[in-house]
């Protein structure tokens, strides 16, 4: 059957394409689960904070870890793209561009996700931690965050994806961009951990970074695939 | 098709510099459809680049080019297939499957016309090892059926016979012969022109990035490595036509 590509069937192509890569190579999650684990025990060691202290410092701990370890799959998700220059055969195609771009970004979501549902329990047990706010507005934290940290941090893996020393790069492009959102998420996580403030300012924030950030990535993605 | 048709392919004054490199230098020329092309040429005369130009990868630094009619080459992403230096395949992934992705972004999603591609290269689809375990010479071939899998007009083929046997090659030329007969138009980069001399049309030769001859067939001349002799011809035309130019243009 032939059909034009749309943008969603190739989304999904795509995605399934990566998660199957992934489930095969193992590249971004096994790295990035053993940096995260190192960065939870290295920090426990560092720390020995009681229950009151663990609360107020928990998120900055977690969110911070996550972005470390996010960014070590980050650097793989577009190494598969330049191996055997696959890239070149998405380019020639009449695929749309920002499917593509999608497609990494959930899968990365994806990736990000199965991270913080393994790390969670580790930094709960670590750090004895018991939210004093309403656990769900951790998982809605936790999604806004997620995403607003792999929708930045894919299109910026791709924008250094050619230059020479991208896996310096990266952190250099993402981190000071991912300030906003990572403050948002920091004290969101913090507010309902303590109970102290509402979270919804914040999350309101980090839901429109998300907003923002989707769009123009979408928008810039195709000069970014076609740069030479 | 006849030559009066129009240009399957048209360039016009390409140049493409990169960085002060100039890799093509002012190529003009149409190829008219239906018909196999073979780029000559030594290393780093231009060939890649040329076809990369042509493909839409690469941007012309000044000059246009023409595919199929558009200038948009997106527009005509559709009706041609492109193999190059690379096999532009995932390793991690068995043939089919690469094939089946590859499909899909045409919008091909019937697995039958997949495997049927992996058959026409002389491979069988039901393998199911992943296409970083093939040998170069499969993974060339796979190559090929993946460019060839939406069944194109025009089809643009960079070295596609390195570290390829003789037989499979042979087998290779065949094909590509079979596609020219029904009306695909074929430009073939290559150092092995003794191996496309039976079905090659017209043979296009570069050096330094210029367009030094065009020739029915493949003239025997051509067929080993250039002599000394003249591959030094060749390089003086072109650097006495340099210093013409640089002469003539206003300062």
């Amino acid at each position: 059957m032939t059909s034009a590509p749309t943008l969603w069937a190739i989304t999904r192509r795509s995605l399934v394409k990566d998660l199957r890569l992934e489930w095969r190579s193992k590249d971004a999650i096994n790295s990035m689960l053993f940096f995260a684990l190192l960065v939870v025990v290295i920090f426990s060691f560092g720390f020995d904070p009681t229950a009151e202290e663990s609360r107020k410092i928990a998120g900055g701990l977690l969110w911070v870890a996550i972005l470390f370890a996010t960014v070590v799959a980050l650097n793989q998700t577009w190494t598969r793209e330049i191996r055997n220059q696959v890239m070149d055969a998405y380019r020639l195609s009449p695929a749309p561009p920002q499917a593509l771009f999608l497609s990494k970004t959930i899968g990365n979501f994806i990736f990000v996700s199965i991270l913080e549902v393994l790390m969670v329990p580790l930094f709960v047990v670590f750090y004895n931690l018991r939210s004093v706010g309403p656990v769900w507005q951790l998982l809605v934290v936790a999604l806004l965050a997620t995403w607003a940290l792999v929708v930045n941090g894919t299109f910026f893996a791709a924008l250094s994806i050619r230059t020479r020393s991208r896996e310096i790069m990266l952190p250099l492009i993402l981190f000071p961009i991912s300030i906003p959102a990572l403050l948002a998420m920091v004290d969101a996580t913090t507010s309902i951990l303590t109970g102290d403030n509402s979270p919804i300012f914040w999350m309101r924030l980090l839901a429109v970074y998300d907003l923002v950030f989707t769009t123009v990535s979408l928008i810039l993605f195709e000069p970014v695939l076609n740069a030479e | 098709m006849t030559e009066t048709s129009q240009p399957a392919v048209s360039v016009r004054d390409v140049v493409r510099h990169f960085g002060r490199f100039a890799a093509l230098r002012g190529i003009t020329a149409d190829f008219v459809p239906g018909k196999l092309y073979v780029l000559l040429g030594e290393n780093g005369a231009g060939k890649s680049t040329l076809l990369r130009v042509i493909a839409g990868l690469l941007a012309p630094s000044r000059g246009s080019v023409e595919v199929l009619g558009s200038s948009n080459i997106r527009s005509v992403a559709t009706r041609f297939g492109y193999m190059g230096h690379a096999p532009l395949l995932y390793d991690e992934m068995s043939a089919l499957e690469n094939l089946e992705y590859f499909a899909a972004l045409y919008g091909i999603t019937d697995r039958a016309r997949c495997e049927q591609a992996i058959r026409t290269v002389g491979l069988d689809p039901s393998l199911e090892r992943r296409v970083g375990q093939y040998s170069q010479g499969m993974r060339q071939r796979i190559s090929l059926a993946r460019a060839i899998v939406h069944s194109p007009e025009l089809l643009f083929l960079d070295e596609p016979f390195s570290n390829v046997d003789l037989r499979s090659a042979r087998q290779m030329t065949t094909l590509l012969a079979k596609m020219r007969d029904q009306g695909t138009t074929i430009f073939v980069v290559t150092h092995q022109a003794a191996l496309m001399e039976p079905v090659a049309d017209e043979c296009i030769v570069l050096d330094a990035g210029r367009l030094v001859a065009r020739e029915k067939g493949i003239p025997a001349r051509l067929l080993s490595p250039y002599s000394v002799e003249e591959r030094d011809a060749l390089r003086d035309e072109t650097l006495r036509r340099d210093s013409r130019e640089n002469a003539e243009a206003p300062q």
